[in-house]
């Protein structure tokens, strides 16, 4: 085991894992924090706190990180490349290991463009890969990205994420190639609804006996409307909704909406189950958090194993 | 080269409205090719600003002169003649050459017309396109000559990220993604193996994060 | 203003507008003296510095006439023009003239008709519009 994280040993233990994510409030409100973890308490192995998601500044991901945790739950630290150099990531790195936070998500995150703050620099000193790499660096070399040594260096479970639906399609097993040479432990990949379109992806990955070097938790978004569908369809970068989904979703009446688009999330990971390959799930109810337990449950996750 | 678009008409008039005699100059370099600042539009832009002064009243004497570069002191030296019959220049070169007009004439106003875009190339006629960030330490030769600090919006050294859709960049479908152009470009190189080199942190040192920079050539020194 | 002669410069080119505008005149067809031509090989040859300094030197109004699409004798000199043409008004409104002041006009050799009735109507436009700014500025 290389560090304590709790994500690791549910992994190692050869079980299915399942995390979730949480976004931080886009103010000083700790309650909201503690509520939307709250509801995740014993339905997953690990809380994603997200990083200034979708370029908007909220609560930063760290000292939400830090609630959830003194609430005795599992945060992961999600950190973006866009909005802090290596000195930054890395104190704030050293900072969370403190705390007791002990995974993490290194992403290159959505550029500034999408935001509410498009006038700012986007810094990019590193990408993701390249996090990936000062993180494992910190944590089995015990150095510091620069080369120094670190006194009681973090020990990071380190995670990424991958999509297998952006383009081009035949770089995608490529690209996860990329982060497991850097050293990533864990993925979690973008929203699935296309689900042959991962198999495929997933096959590419097992040909390369990838999976057996990184755990794999599939990305599960329920829709609540057929106009979400819609929306994450044409608006979303790098998102593939086929078109029968939103067809079953529109084929529904408005108030039972919600509750078909749970139905298809619990489908899909029934049948994501069986592919080789999949470790666990990454349940992203944007939002909607109330609904992760319900539909860990019926997708029959519970109870998560007490590692 | 180095190109540059006219700045907002209203924003040089607030600059040069306290004077009566200018001089506009032009350079004849990468503005001149550019269309931003070279001999003709020094002739437009004085056209302009003396309309613009006429319609309210008043008067603007333009003394137009282009000089062969305006980030050389050698040329510069060319406005010694003239400045002394001049309330303020205004500079139609790239920042470079705004500055050394400043440099060479502490006493006497200078204002930019134009503002410095990027070091790019010509795409088609009127169209250029940024290619070169001036990073100090070029990886074309990792990325099948295909720059992804200067044409991938996050700056990533191992791409794709994924907002890549049809070989076009999440911020924009008029943008081309960087990666899938290295990619594409490795491929017909048949290096395609290549792309699983990771690309290691850069050293953003030689870069504009090291400080203001400077070459000097030791055999060309005087 | 009631007696306000504008000076409008028309920039023909020598395969139609010039010609159309020689047609008008055997055709007996009057059209207003305030309209001052200066003919070009094309209107391709017309630059926006051309425009500005009609407007500079006096100018009320300037049109550029041009061939058909299509029938450019130098391929796409009209169509060049047309893009400087825009560019020209927003030159004008920067410099708070009135963009209207400046227009394309496409025609061929054989519309003296045509020549003769936008010589008309661009003359009562810009009488409209009243003088050029900068001479009214110049006078007071």
């Amino acid at each position: 085991m290389k560090t304590e994280s709790v994500l690791e040993k549910v992994l190692a233990s050869g079980q299915l894992a399942v995390t979730s994510e949480c976004g931080p409030p886009r103010g000083a409100q700790m309650n909201k924090v503690k509520e939307k973890a709250e509801m995740l308490r014993g339905c997953v192995d690990g809380i994603n706190v997200t990083d200034n998601q979708t370029a908007m500044v909220r609560m930063s991901s760290l000292s939400a990180c830090i609630i959830i945790k003194q609430m005795g739950l599992d945060p992961i630290l999600q950190m973006v490349t866009r909005d802090r150099n290596r000195l930054a990531m890395q104190s704030d790195i050293i900072g969370a290991y403190t705390h007791g936070i002990n995974t993490m998500l290194c992403l290159s995150g959505d550029h500034i463009h999408f935001g509410d703050h498009p006038m700012a620099t986007n810094v990019y000193d590193l990408d993701s890969v390249q996090a990936i790499q000062m993180v494992k660096k910190m944590r089995d070399e015990g150095k510091f990205q620069g080369g120094e040594d670190i006194n009681t260096p973090p020990k990071m479970f380190i995670g990424a994420a991958a999509n297998p639906f952006a383009d081009p399609f035949e770089l995608r097993v490529a690209r996860l190639a990329k982060k497991v040479k850097a050293g990533v432990n864990f993925i979690q990949t973008q929203c699935i609804y296309n689900l042959d379109k991962f198999e495929t992806w997933m096959k590419g990955v097992c040909d390369r006996g990838l999976d057996e070097k990184v755990s794999i938790l599939a990305g599960i978004t329920p829709m609540k409307t057929a106009g979400m569908a819609k929306y994450m369809k044409n608006r979303v970068p790098g998102m593939d909704v086929p078109d029968e989904l939103i067809k079953r979703m529109s084929g529904v009446p408005k108030e039972k909406m919600a509750e078909e688009g749970i139905k298809i999330a619990v489908e899909s990971i029934e049948r994501l189950k069986e592919v080789k390959g999949v470790a666990g799930f990454h349940i992203m109810a944007i939002e909607w958090e109330q609904k992760v337990h319900e539909i860990v449950e019926r997708a029959g996750l519970l109870p998560r194993p007490q590692v | 080269m180095i190109t540059a678009e006219r700045k907002p008409m209203e924003e040089i008039l607030d600059y040069i409205s306290p004077f009566q005699r200018i001089i506009l100059v032009g350079c004849n370099e990468c503005v001149t090719v550019c269309a931003a600042g070279g001999r003709k539009e020094v002739g437009l832009l004085s056209s302009a600003l003396q309309m613009a002064f006429m319609k309210d009243g008043k008067t603007l004497s333009v003394n137009e002169i282009t000089l062969e570069r305006q980030c050389d002191p050698e040329y510069v030296e060319e406005l010694v003649a003239h400045i002394s019959q001049a309330d303020a220049v205004l500079s139609m070169a790239c920042g470079c050459g705004v500055q050394e007009i400043a440099k060479r004439f502490p006493q006497k106003p200078v204002f930019p017309a134009l503002n410095t875009k990027f070091m790019g190339a010509s795409e088609s006629q009127g169209v250029w396109s940024e290619r070169c960030k001036g990073c100090g330490d070029c990886i074309l030769g990792l990325t099948g000559g295909i720059c992804p600090v200067a044409r991938c919006s996050k700056r990533i050294m191992n791409g794709p990220c994924g907002g890549s859709t049809n070989g076009k960049c999440e911020i924009s479908p008029d943008v081309d993604c960087a990666w899938y152009l290295i990619w594409e470009r490795l491929k017909a190189l048949g290096q395609e193996d290549k792309y699983e080199d990771i690309i290691e942190a850069k050293d953003w040192r030689p870069s504009w994060h090291g400080g203001p920079r400077k070459i000097i050539r030791e055999d060309l020194v005087e | 203003m009631g007696n306000f002669e504008p000076i409008i410069v028309a920039f023909c080119c020598h395969y139609c507008a010039y010609t159309a505008a020689d047609m008008a005149g055997s055709m007996r067809l009057s059209y207003p003296a305030n309209v001052k031509i200066v003919r070009v090989p094309c209107t391709g040859k017309v630059d926006v510095q051309h425009i500005l300094q009609a407007f500079q030197n006096g100018a009320d109004g300037v049109y550029v006439a041009g061939c058909l699409e299509g029938d450019c004798h130098f391929k796409n000199g009209n169509t060049k023009a047309a893009r400087r043409v825009i560019y020209a008004k927003k030159l004008l409104n920067e410099i708070g003239l009135e963009e209207e002041r400046v227009e394309m006009l496409l025609m061929s050799a054989g519309m003296g008709e045509r020549f003769a009735q936008t010589a008309f109507e661009i003359t009562e436009k810009i009488r409209k519009l009243g003088p050029n700014p900068i001479k009214k500025a110049k006078k007071s």
